[in-house]
């Protein structure tokens, strides 16, 4: 072994990139999950001036989709540089048509994949093979890694080999099992990697290169005569890929000690049934492969690592010879090929060899798809594939790790199988989001390897919500290298923690637990009362498994030592005094090593204070005493309620109860298609406090619930009804509208939908006269309120709904008199988003289609198991619908031309059925307004009377109109997605719709970064703010979409703030929606990514109005056909300087102490950006005239102002 | 021949004793030469308050945290950056910068919460080359279970605790809300104290009647604000060993020459300087210079405390309210249009 061997704790992204950085010189990036990290840690480390492995900074650059990467690489590549860039998925499927062009030029490079799932019937950000089996023909080599280590090594070995061969190479491991499994490896050194890249290839790299002093063509255009044999000429280089390979992981062992080979066998020397496997799987397959060998059995595994060029010599080479049948497993799916991938280059491989002569018995093959989407995979499931293999006729196209009841694929797995070996501890934590668990058990692991012999690994499942998710971390430690490449199974658990009490109520935290394991409670009861306290089935299972029970109030400990809701370094200390993997003191000081180096540079108070909390917390941990049996009246709570629909209570509920693993293919629809309107099911009750109204002080605004980011603040107006239906709980107040006398309102929380994020009580303006801070709605804490509020809620559901034929929907108070039709979100607290989507529902949604473009939006809108749209008393609600990232403004105009063509249809069909449905009721309907909602609703009667006529027609015509006939109400399309979408990857067919003239209509969810992946920077970030791949500050300023597309004249813009000005906000959805041609609606949108208190989330927006940082304006191209100016402003000219708002905001903050010169320089110009912007503004909606005399501030708003317009 | 301005406060020689006071004009070396340049004998930069350090630093880690390990495809929100620089270094630099660019003496100030925070930034502050530490003591007794006593210890207990740990000469600015005032300022002395800063002027609640929110203020100093500095000056002078700095509502000439004669070391100034611009300095100073020679005074150091309590006809005139000479002399027929400061309609 040379120096290159010191052990280092990394996720397998960071092993890739560790390389990958130090090869390259130019990195093209685009953030995707789950290779994200790659391109940020390469962003990270070239700002912070790190070099490669010739002293010199790579070039990093973002682009603004994976195909602009793949472009910019391809671009680099040719002018003669070492690239690089990192992908997945939908972004790697970008990169084909350049990937084919890269390798017909035999151009070295690498990408690295974090494999991840093709979004078909659904997205999916977990990890399996679809996305790089989808790149087999491009011409790229293709190297697998099967766990953290070899994401490292191999990876090396891509960049040398490429060199070798000028094949590029795209080198993969699976997407979270491997990118984010946190591991121990040896790192490789400078020298290793210097022994094993040869200059002289990057010189003959360069010499290949363009350039004008040795100019060539490339990239010609050839015709039948000639393209053929070009095509062939390059085949020799691709032969000789595995020999180059194999050479290349010979000169590897020799530096490094660790050998690879293109197929890794392992396994009995004389065994007679073998696995074939490719990535992390491999793991589970090789601890089966060892178990059972020890018993005698005669199996092996084959770990493909080289894919392409696949070598059928050295596959076959490394079979034993004993082999009688062979299971291949992929982990993708091919429907309608006769096999996987994988099987059938095995099968090919063979049959070719058995056809030479070569092999004298062709093996028994079959084929499984194992994994799909992060499905576990684990020892027990590849038990039950060697299993199969020993039946007399096993079974072919298999299934594993599902139970597929539909076609009858899958094996049955025994689940007592384990290879789990006991020298190893095993711990899971349940944490949540906010509370530090993972960033504790990533500590963990690393003090664990940094303090000890041991190897540690740490792997981590989070929920699919954003606000109060939970976390489950699995870690394990022993003294051999882990390769368990899976989760920590049902009873294997030495030690459970529990970091949030709650939790036991609605999640079966001990089923992990093995008997007599420790179980860490984090109880804000002591050890003397908390056995009442806990839910019935939790006792029986701590009984029944003998655990032992500790209990810490790690609460009480964080607050005492200000922080707040970060229980980790607590529960931390806790873990190692009962874990015992370290002696105590050692412990805890490895501990404050730790929190030193994680937060010693954000400042001295926060290292003081979590040393505090680490000081405190022993004192607090006690062990229970178990009593002998079952005692007090807590029950756990179903997932959902008792009345919720079948499909919810059926599959739904499992989903919510973190079952849906052992839902059967049975239980799902065929073709992704979900009921609408489950979030109210999901009844999460993460709030600690929540929102109360005081009638006594209301002011009728209904800020609260417009601005409500979660539809848990309603309102309703209704007729007085008898007091004593309601609950004692239930408020209300007279109603103040001169035209409506005598109605009553109310203003109602959902208790158990609320995030408590504050904003409600931000924004309300109505303050008691006695005592000030209390406010018409205030946070109170949930357990003094809950009963009471649950009562409230349920009445308040049942009183009636307002009319929307009578309420003014394009207004504040109308509009929050309607029922949303997005409810309950899994968003972030306080998220800026969501409430324009609920403003939406409330004024359109029962007739809206959206079109919604992948980001935080569709996450939040449509990832499983609930989604937050609904449906009216009527069944009617958005329709929707999310196809990719870059092609959503496609997707929306698609559905508008098919809306059109419908329309357009329906009429003639009617004009040609007018006698058999009656003349006047035909024309009625084809002559019909439908401008406002009491003429849509006579549409809909019209309608619904024509469909009654049609039914009882038997003819062809009748039906098909009957099929169309919904056409014939006005529908709208909504196509939304974030400023990632818009600005950036989404922008050549957002341009191109808004080109088209027709009825669509744009909302840009505008957070000036790509929040959903984490921050990275996008065209709309401002500049002077930093974000992922803008660590040092974005250096341009952000691209005004809004003037884009004003530019094409008949496209109506509006650029609004919810939170600075509510009833432009309102106007600008009427008059867009009113539009009949294409609409652009920009809505900033704040975000936890800004770096500010998100409790002010709407009121935070009214600075940066006034700072100029986003005046609002609206474009309005009816005006410019009356002959009016079109563009008009809508905030005032800038009266605060933008340091006042980005002061606030951490964005910027950060930039301004870390590199005040740079932020100064930033901030000037964004200043200068501000003041520009205004004034083109200004020019473009006529020269706005100031009174003189008249004070700057503090002047009254002009007489009929709309309501609600100041904040 | 003018009269020599020299002055001595803290152990240092001064050459006037004219000195800008703890102030945001001391964030911009530009100002502080231009301050140098009117005349500034010394400088007494604007406070380290830990307070700030400590909110910045628990702020940034919090806003750091936010969703931080929540969300599969979101580790974090921001990109970790080398330094954030949320600690007392960006001050210490300057205060670096400030001794090199500057040619006067640097005094650097301190406001701190904490028993641990005020020895430790004291100790930085030496280290970065302040040729003397004023520290800044602001608490506001609001615990009705405090006593006056504890309120007094606490002073006490920080000023001995940095003066054990320091060695350059020390200041102590504070209000003048002691029960017994002439005490304290013997008990500073006893704990180490080399001079007193008299008096502090805090920051004040206001509220805002439209939005009816609580805002703080701090409006700039009139020239009758010095009135109870030169009191207490006055008082003092002669009967502690401490130096003695006056500060609040030092605008003029003459606002300066009352304090000397009460018996101040130097008088500070901020209020004037941010109104008038560094260079109004000079015009005090050259005020001073006028004055003194037309009055015969051949220096500063003549005429410091000659008008002390202890120095005048009449010592009572400071130790009392003087209410009934006022009422005998208020003859004048009463305009309230014309007192400064009355509530106009």
């Amino acid at each position: 072994m040379t120096a290159s061997g010191t052990r280092i704790t990394v996720d397998g992204n960071e092993a890739a990139a560790r390389i990958a950085h130090r090869l390259s010189e130019v990195i093209a990036i685009y953030p995707i999950t789950p290779s994200s990290t790659m391109g940020e840690l390469a962003d990270a480390w070239s700002a912070a001036g790190r070099t490669n492995l010739w002293d010199a900074v790579p070039e990093v650059i973002e682009m603004q989709s994976e195909a602009g990467a793949a472009g910019a690489l391809h671009g680099a590549l040719q002018a003669g540089s070492l690239c690089t860039t990192f992908t997945a998925s939908q972004g790697l499927l970008l990169m084909i048509p350049n990937m084919y062009k890269i390798a017909g030029e035999l151009t070295p490079a690498v990408i690295h994949v974090a494999a991840r799932t093709i979004a078909t019937h659904a997205l999916s950000i977990f990890g399996d093979h679809s996305d790089v089996m989808a790149v087999r023909p491009t011409g790229w080599a293709m190297l697998a890694s099967s766990d953290v280590q070899e994401a490292q090594d191999l990876a090396a070995i891509a960049h040398a080999a490429t060199l070798e061969c000028r094949v590029p190479f795209l080198h993969f491991f699976d997407g979270f099992r491997t990118s984010h499994e946190v591991n121990v490896i040896v790192a490789l050194g400078d020298d290793a990697l210097r022994a094993l890249v040869d200059d002289h290839l990057v010189r003959a790299h360069r010499d290949r290169a363009l350039s004008p002093d040795r100019p060539v063509l490339r990239g010609s255009a050839q015709n039948p005569d000639v393209f053929f044999q070009a095509r062939e000429a390059s085949t020799p280089f691709h032969a000789i890929v595995p020999q180059v390979v194999q050479w290349t992981m010979d000169r590897f062992a020799e530096l490094t000690g660790r050998a690879y080979h293109l197929f890794d066998y392992s396994g009995a020397p004389d065994a007679e049934r073998v696995v074939v496997v490719m990535g992390s799987g491999n793991g589970a397959v090789r601890e089966t492969v060892d178990a059972l060998v020890e018993r005698g059995e005669k199996v092996g595994v084959v770990a493909v690592r080289l894919f392409r060029p696949f070598s059928a010599g050295a596959f076959v080479a490394s079979l034993p010879s004993s082999v009688r049948a062979i299971a291949v497993l992929d982990r993708t799916k091919e429907p309608g090929a006769p096999g996987e991938p994988l099987y059938q280059d095995v099968v090919t491989a063979l049959a070719e060899r058995v056809a030479e002569g070569a092999l004298t018995v062709m093996p028994r093959v079959i084929g499984g798809r194992y994994g799909l989407s992060s499905k576990e995979f684990d020892p027990a499931m590849a038990k039950a594939v060697f299993d199969e293999l020993a039946k007399d006729t096993p079974k072919n196209h298999f299934t594993v790790g599902i139970v597929d009841d539909v076609s009858r694929t899958s094996l049955d797995v025994d689940r007592s199988f384990t290879t789990e070996p006991d020298d190893v501890v095993r711990a899971v934590f349940y944490g949540l989001g906010a509370d530090g668990t993972v960033s504790a058990n990533k500590s963990s692991v690393k003090i664990i390897a940094e303090n000890t012999d041991l190897h540690a690994q740490g792997y981590f499942v989070y929920d699919s919500k954003k606000s109060g998710s939970t976390t489950i971390s699995h870690l394990r430690f022993g003294p051999k290298p882990i390769r368990s490449t899976y989760l920590i199974g049902s009873g294997r658990a030495s030690f459970v923690a529990c970091h949030q009490f709650h939790f036991l109520e609605r999640l079966d935290v001990l089923d992990v637990a093995a008997p007599g394991a420790t179980f860490l409670l984090n109880s804000p009861f002591g050890a003397e009362t908390v056995w009442e306290r806990l839910p019935v089935e939790v006792q029986r299972l701590i009984l029944e498994k003998g655990l032992r029970l500790f209990v810490v109030d790690a609460q009480k400990v964080a607050g005492e030592a200000g922080l707040g809701a970060r229980v980790n370094t607590i529960l931390q200390t806790c873990f190692f005094a009962l874990a015992a993997v370290l002696p105590r003191e050692d412990a805890i000081g490895a501990i404050k090593r730790s929190i030193e180096k994680s937060y010693g540079k954000r400042g001295r108070a926060v290292v003081e204070q979590n040393f505090a909390a680490v000081d405190a917390t022993l004192e607090q941990l006690h062990e229970v005493v178990v009593p002998e049996k079952v005692s007090g009246g807590v029950h756990t709570v179903p997932p959902v309620p008792d009345e919720a629909p079948d499909f919810v209570k059926r599959v739904t509920a499992a989903m919510i109860a973190g079952k849906g693993d052992l839902l059967p293919v049975s239980a799902f629809p065929v073709d992704g298609t979900f009921p609408t309107g489950t979030a109210t099911w999901e009844r999460r009750s993460i709030a600690h406090e929540i929102p109360i109204w005081d009638p006594e002080i209301c002011i009728d605004c209904a800020k609260c619930a417009l601005v409500c980011p979660h539809a848990a603040i309603r309102m309703k107006v209704f007729e007085p009804i008898e007091a004593d239906h309601a609950p004692a709980s239930f408020k209300h107040k007279d109603w103040r509208d001169r035209d409506n006398p005598g109605m009553w309102m109310t203003i109602q929380v959902a208790p158990d939908d609320c995030t408590g994020c504050g904003v409600c009580v931000d924004v309300c303006p109505a303050k008691s006269k006695e005592v000030v801070k209390h406010r018409a709605i205030d946070m109170e804490p949930k357990a003094d309120h809950l009963d009471d509020e649950r009562a409230a809620w349920d009445f308040f559901l049942g009183v009636p709904p307002a009319d929307r034929r009578e309420v003014k929907v394009a207004s504040i108070k109308g509009s929050q008199m309607l029922e949303p039709l997005f409810e309950f979100s899994g968003a972030c607290a306080g998220c800026g988003e969501t409430p324009y989507l609920k403003l939406l529902s409330q004024m359109y949604g029962d007739r809206i289609m959206v079109a919604n473009a992948t980001g935080c939006s569709s996450i939040y809108g449509g990832n499983l198991p609930t989604t937050p749209w609904s449906k009216d008393a009527e069944g009617r609600g958005p329709a929707w619908s999310n196809s990719l990232f870059e092609d959503n403004a496609e997707f929306g105009l698609g559905m508008r031309l098919s809306l059109d063509h419908q329309l357009a249809y329906a009429r003639t069909s009617l004009e040609r059925l007018a006698a058999t449905v009656g003349e006047e009721h035909a024309r009625a309907i084809l002559d019909a307004s439908q401008d406002d909602e009491a003429q849509i609703a006579e549409q809909r009667g019209r309608v619904a009377e024509l469909k009654r006529i049609l039914e009882t027609s038997p003819g062809d015509e009748e039906r098909n109109l009957l099929a169309v006939a919904d056409a014939l109400v006005r529908k709208s399309v909504w196509i939304v997605g974030g400023d990632g979408w818009a600005y950036d990857i989404g922008f050549g067919g957002l341009d191109h719709v808004l080109a088209s003239g027709r009825d669509v209509n744009v909302l840009v969810l505008d957070t000036q970064v790509y929040s959903n992946t984490g921050g990275q920077a996008s065209k709309a970030t401002p500049r002077g703010a930093v974000a992922k791949f803008a660590a040092a500050g974005k250096r341009t300023g952000r691209k005004d979409l809004g003037l884009f597309a004003a530019a094409y004249g008949n496209v109506y813009v509006g650029q609004i703030a919810m939170g600075a000005d509510n009833a432009q906000t309102v106007k600008a959805l009427a008059e867009a929606e009113s539009w009949p041609g294409p609409s652009l609606l920009i809505a900033y949108s704040t975000c936890i990514a800004h770096g500010i208190d998100m409790s002010t989330s709407m009121t935070h927006q009214t600075e940066a109005v006034k700072t100029g940082f986003w005046p609002l304006w609206r474009y309005d191209p009816r005006l410019a056909v009356d002959g009016q100016r079109p563009m008009q402003l809508d905030s005032k000219a800038p009266s605060l300087r933008l340091a006042e708002f980005q002061s606030k905001e951490a964005r910027f903050a950060m930039l301004e102490r870390a590199r005040p010169e740079a932020y100064a320089e930033l901030q000037a110009l964004a200043q200068a950006d501000a003041e520009e912007r205004w004034r083109l503004y200004e020019q473009l909606a006529g020269v706005e005239r100031h009174a003189p005399g008249q004070p700057e501030n503090g002047h009254r708003e002009a007489p009929g102002q709309e309501e609600g317009t100041e904040s | 021949m003018s009269a020599d301005l020299r002055t001595t406060y803290l152990g240092l020689e001064l050459a006037n004793p004219l000195v800008p006071s703890a102030s945001t004009l001391s964030s911009r070396i530009d100002t502080l030469k231009r301050l140098e340049d009117a005349g500034a004998a010394a400088v007494v930069m604007q406070s380290l308050f830990e307070e700030q350090i400590e909110h910045d630093e628990v702020q940034t880690h919090r806003v750091l945290e936010v969703g931080v390990e929540s969300f599969a495809e979101a580790a974090s929100f921001f990109p970790e950056l080398e330094e954030y620089n949320t600690g007392p270094d960006e001050y210490l630099r300057h205060l670096e910068a400030c001794k090199r660019e500057l040619g006067i003496p640097v005094i650097g100030s301190l406001n701190g919460v904490s028993d641990g925070g005020w020895v430790r930034y004291a100790k930085l502050i030496q280290e970065a080359g302040a040729d003397a530490l004023e520290l800044n003591v602001y608490f506001i007794a609001a615990d009705p279970q405090e006593t006056g006593f504890l309120v007094e210890k606490r002073y006490l207990d920080l000023v001995s605790s940095v003066r054990e740990n320091v060695s350059i000469p020390l200041a102590v600015k504070v209000g003048p809300y002691f029960s017994s005032m002439a005490n304290m300022a013997q008990r500073f002395a006893e704990a180490g104290a080399d001079g007193l800063v008299l008096f502090n002027r805090f920051v004040q609640p206001d509220i805002d009647l439209e939005r009816l929110e609580v805002e703080s203020s701090l409006h700039l100093s009139t020239s009758d604000e010095l009135l109870l500095g030169l009191r207490w000056i006055a008082i003092l002078h002669g009967r502690v060993r401490t130096s003695l700095a006056a500060t609040t509502g030092v605008h003029t000439a003459e606002d300066a020459l009352k304090l000397l004669l009460a018996g101040a070391d130097v008088t500070m100034m901020a209020s004037a300087l941010f109104r008038h611009g560094p260079e109004h300095l000079r015009v005090v100073l050259d005020g001073i210079t006028t004055w003194l020679d037309a009055h015969g005074y051949a220096s500063v150091e003549q005429m410091k405390g000659s008008m002390s309590q202890r120095s005048v006809e009449d010592p009572i005139a400071f130790a009392r309210s003087n209410y009934m000479q006022m009422l005998v002399n208020y003859t004048s027929p009463y305009d309230w249009r014309e007192i400064p400061g009355s509530v106009q309609a």
